[in-house]
């Protein structure tokens, strides 16, 4: 099967090319056609490889330069079941992006295809690749195409801003990694990912640490976690909505899928001593990401921006399952990245059809006027469910797994974290559905507390009262659906773990991509874990998120007038409000700190504390 | 091999961070972003960088003889399609907050907050 293994890049590109090459001769029916078709391939390629690689991992090495001796020169694919299912992941989001777009635009150039298509032909070669410098590449590649995503019909209207933070940023965090890419380099000589992860055993001086820093800080940056995590929200609220569906349904994911790969292909060695020290680095960080996620999600009114928010939550939390640096952990982060992917595109298109119809996504305009989209709504409430992690969504699948593996590991807070930020988010969204498709609430009149006003009009006209069109209510259906599908497929659980497993085994990964032997399969060992714990979390967020809602549509939510209640929450709200200035240099100054103290603190705890 | 190259280009890095957060002008920033990025290069080159060795094309030379590492040479220019694009990129959306707001200036172009 290893002929299929570049097929996924090579189509994408391909049609991207042909499209991007004859622009304007090319009616846009057809370039729609072409697209949808493209990534249909590439997804039954991706599916395809998934299934082949879960006996045995499948190595491609480009223009056939396979290793000899064990010393690899050539570039390769290193094809394993998360990968190839990753994959297969981001051309079903990019397949439901393509779908709500055929009547979203009222005009669109086959640029926006071209750019898709790049867009998914790097996202899948990220997934699949085993060297580490075509990890970057494939990196850049990726932001570039969501760069000029997102700035995509910028100059209809209204915000350049959003688009420039979201490259600059981005692009500092790239620099970041290529200059530990290049350290590794200069340490072992190797670019292949099973080449540093031999060579470099377990050494584990303040060189090849701190290159790890600057490896996940960069990746860090693209995944929105704090404090880097401020472009994310600025860039959701500008890009079109399709392309939100794929920023936060899989681009920041992936970024934590390729720290965990490099971790567990190349840092699992040099770590191993020191698992505690980057355990509780990461951690801190996924807490802090969750929280300010969570808490800044439920003070925003406009949608889009909402969901990014949430996003950053989400995240979050799938930094934690990483973090506890077991092939659980990772299990439940791949479980829950499906999950979550999935309930956020649905809710990214409910936003998206919102803004189609009344041209706007802010909550005070909207208030009551989608009383007719009855199943619209619906969906954005199951959407809230999802995110609160109720059963059956596939969210709850995942952060059952993140949890047992938690606890098992004797991080019962984890628990506490999942319900607070599950608690927030999905109030965010019940809050909203109330508001926009039941007419609950006080009707403000007023512009949007803290966040100016942000015109949509550039987009799509909104007006559009006749009716939401099939193709974009569809896609939003099946993916709840397919949310809750996922999560009550049986034995799903068993073979994720299998993947898990394989993924975090590194001694058969070096062994299997440079000196082509299979040790063993994995057979993780039965797991024992109670639902009950984390049924009565998720029931228990899902019923606060309720109560939150509903009180923030009451009449008792101190909109204006003071309550005493209220308060003493103020001071820090208003301060983490404030720090999200939308300027740039503000921005990259918490970028530079952060990267100090993590890289700083992982020093102290391993040079100094010996951890 | 001196510590001197290490030293410039982590001069590099820092000089252009400090001219992004410092900056009133997205040109000036795709500038610096630029600079940041010159670190790389010369951290590329130093890293393949042997002391007598000539440049890694055996055509007219004995097998074995010394040669700098063109692998880090690869990655450089591989780097630098990356940069023109990028820049190409950032100017292209400043360009267009110029034509829309008739100003290039981060502190003008605040409407995300909070």
């Amino acid at each position: 099967m290893n002929y299929l293994a570049p097929l996924p890049v090579a189509i994408p590109l391909g049609v991207a090319a042909v499209l991007a090459g004859f622009n304007k001769r090319v009616p846009r029916r057809v370039a729609d056609v072409l697209s949808l078709l493209t990534t249909v391939a590439a997804g039954a390629i991706a599916l395809r490889l998934m299934v082949e690689s879960r006996s045995s991992p499948i190595v491609y090495w480009f223009g056939g330069w396979v290793p000899r001796h064990g010393i690899a020169i050539g570039i390769s694919f290193a094809i394993d079941p998360i990968g190839a299912g990753m994959a297969a992941f981001v051309c079903l989001l990019v397949l439901a992006a393509f779908t709500f777009s055929l009547r979203y635009f009222d005009s669109v150039g086959t640029i926006f295809h071209a750019l898709m298509l790049g867009f998914l032909a790097a996202m899948c070669g990220y997934c699949l690749t085993g060297d580490l410098f075509n990890l970057f590449v494939f990196f850049e590649l990726m932001s570039a195409a969501a760069f000029a995503l997102c700035g995509y019909k910028i100059e209809d209207g209204s915000s350049q801003q959003g688009a420039l933070n979201f490259a600059i940023t981005n692009t500092i965090g790239a620099f970041l990694v290529l200059t530990g890419i290049a350290m590794l380099y200069s340490r072992t000589g190797a670019l292949n990912m099973a080449q540093i992860g031999r060579s470099l055993g377990r050494q584990d001086d303040a060189m090849v640490i701190f290159a790890f820093v600057l490896i996940f800080c960069g990746f860090y940056v693209k995944a929105a976690v704090f404090p880097f995590h401020f472009w994310l929200a600025d860039a959701h609220a500008v890009a079109p909505t399709p392309v939100c569906i794929l920023f936060s349904g899989v681009m920041v994911e992936l970024a934590v899928y390729g720290v965990a790969r490099v971790y567990w292909a190349i840092m699992a060695g040099p770590f191993a001593a020191h698992r505690p020290a980057l355990m509780g680095v990461l951690l801190t960080m996924g807490t802090l990401t969750a929280l300010v996620g969570a808490v800044m999600c439920f003070g925003q009114k406009h949608i889009k921006r909402l969901l990014a928010f949430s996003t950053i939550s989400h995240v979050g939390l799938l930094i934690i399952a990483f973090a506890l640096l077991s092939p659980d952990g990772l299990t439940g982060a791949a479980e829950y990245t499906i999950g979550h992917g999935l309930v956020k595109a649905a809710l990214f298109i409910v936003a998206g059809i919102l803004l189609y119809r009344s041209g706007s996504v802010d909550q005070s305009q909207l208030h009551g006027q989608a009383r007719d989209l009855r199943w619209t709504g619906v969906v954005f409430f199951c959407g809230g469910l999802g995110l609160a992690g109720m059963p059956p969504f596939a969210t709850f699948l995942g952060e059952h797994s993140i949890e047992t593996a938690a606890i098992r590991q004797g991080q019962w807070w984890v628990t506490i974290i999942f319900f607070l930020a599950g608690m927030l988010t999905a109030a965010a969204v019940f809050r909203v559905a109330g508001h926009v498709f039941l007419g609950r609430g006080p009707k403000e009149d007023g512009a949007t507390e803290g966040a100016k006003d942000i015109k949509e009009d550039r987009e799509t006209r909104g007006g559009n009262n006749d009716g939401i069109p099939a193709t974009m209510f569809v896609p939003a259906l099946l993916l709840v659906l397919l949310a809750i599908a996922v999560g009550v497929i049986p034995h799903l659980h068993r073979q994720m773990r299998v993947a898990g497993f394989t993924m975090a085994d590194q001694h058969s990964y070096v062994a299997r991509v440079l000196d082509g032997t299979q040790i063993g399969d994995a057979h993780p060992a039965r797991e024992s874990g109670s639902w009950a714990g984390s049924l009565a979390r998720s029931l228990g967020a899902t019923g606060a998120a309720l109560a939150l809602a509903a009180f923030a549509l009451s009449s008792k939510w101190p909109q204006r007038k003071k309550r005493p209640y209220a308060i003493p929450l103020r001071g820090p709200l208003y301060a983490l409000r404030a720090i999200h200035t939308g300027h740039i240099g503000d921005y990259v100054v918490f970028l530079t700190f952060g990267v100090a103290v993590v890289g700083l603190s992982l020093l102290l705890l391993i040079r100094v504390f010996g951890i | 091999m001196s510590i001197f190259p290490y030293l410039v280009a982590a001069w590099l890095f820092i000089i252009g961070l400090y001219g992004i957060i410092s900056s009133r002008s997205f040109v000036h920033i795709a500038m610096c972003l630029a600079v940041v990025q010159s670190s790389t290069y010369v951290l590329l080159l130093t890293i393949g960088y042997r002391y007598g060795a000539g440049a890694p094309i055996f055509a007219s030379v004995p097998p074995g003889s010394p040669a700098v590492d063109p692998v880090v040479q690869a990655l450089m220019l591989t780097d630098i399609v990356v940069e023109a694009t990028l820049v190409a990129l950032l100017l292209s959306l400043a360009v267009q907050a110029q034509k829309a707001k008739g100003t290039v200036d981060p502190d003008k172009l605040l409407e995300l907050q909070g």
